[in-house]
């Protein structure tokens, strides 16, 4: 009986907190709902006795990558915010068909199978032991590719935020639509200008550099 | 009423359908971004279901696997809204057709 009451909380908590991140305008608020919805999603895990998975749900996805969430909403400021431009009904109807059709081909294709009661399983079921034998034992390719997607993963993320000096082609219009006020040239390229106009002639300095590693 | 694994595999398929409904019409990519992360927990509640009912633990890693991907399309996805966002562009993703031509 208990069992059914976690179930039935869990189940309104994760659909409303669904609702709340897909329908809110704020994204503030959307970022804080998926972590209700996680939360509630981690609660279904403990009911399926998977509790590893229970736990790297609150830790990893509830924890760090919804904190990282929040932090680039923060950091965009009112710019992340919906643009307020309308959209055409058709859109929002057919997204609520396709969205509906989805739901109800599953949730009826399930109702009309007679499901059995699951297998008894003992408490290690979920435990991190049974999961790292399965992960580190059949599935070390799977293990091993997830690795190198993180790996991949880090490194894209490093490029695409590092702020370059001057990104090739950032003044020539096209990627986006840019509006920046046009950049006036400062000391350093005017300096750089004139010299190549009229390259200074050095002499020596290899000599020098190599008399100084002698 | 006993809560068998029809009715975990339900609570699936509507916050999947959620999911798909705000990927259809939300523009700003950051709650995009979010209604991705739904969709790709209801699976990964689907998977964890079936593990369970069968009793054996292959879901329970797959669902693993699927949370590393999450993670890195996460961090791929906001490196790419920020990278968008410094260069001044709408952050709106019916605007960045960029690529598009």
């Amino acid at each position: 009986m208990t069992y059914d009451i976690v179930f039935v909380v869990a189940s309104v908590v994760a659909i409303a907190a669904a609702l709340s991140v897909v329908l809110s305008g704020n994204p503030f608020i959307s970022a804080l709902s998926l972590i209700a919805n996680l939360i509630a999603l981690a609660t279904f895990y403990l009911l399926l006795q998977s509790d590893f998975l229970a736990v790297a749900q609150v830790i990893v996805y509830a924890g760090a990558v919804m904190i990282m969430f929040l932090f680039v909403t923060a950091y965009l400021g009112g710019r992340a915010d919906e643009p307020t431009r309308e959209r055409p009904v058709w859109q929002t109807l057919l997204a609520l068909l396709a969205a509906a059709a989805i739901t109800a081909e599953i949730v009826f294709g399930v109702g009309r199978q007679h499901f059995l009661h699951g297998p008894v399983v003992s408490d290690a079921f979920g435990a991190p032991q049974a999961i790292a034998a399965s992960f580190l034992g059949r599935y070390l390719l799977a293990f091993e590719g997830t690795s190198v997607l993180l790996l991949i993963a880090a490194v894209g993320g490093v490029t695409l935020a590092t702020r370059r000096p001057a990104p090739r082609g950032a003044d020539e219009p096209g990627a986006f639509e840019v509006d920046r006020p046009e950049r006036v040239p400062s000391l350093q390229s005017s300096v750089m200008a004139i010299e190549t106009q009229f390259p200074v002639v050095r002499t020596g300095g290899g000599h020098d550099d190599e008399k100084a590693d002698g | 009423m006993h809560v068998g694994i029809a009715w975990f595999i339900s609570v699936s398929a509507i916050l999947f359908g959620i999911g798909l409904y705000g990927v259809f019409t939300r523009r700003s990519p950051l709650v995009l971004l979010l209604s991705v992360e739904i969709m790709l927990n209801a699976c990964n509640l689907a998977l964890i279901s079936f593990s369970r009912y069968l009793g054996q633990q292959s879901g329970q890693v797959f669902a693993l696997v699927v949370m590393a991907v999450a993670a890195s399309e996460v961090v791929v996805g906001l490196g790419l809204v920020v990278a968008v966002a410094r260069r001044k562009a709408d952050l709106d993703v019916d605007r960045m057709t960029g690529l598009r031509h």
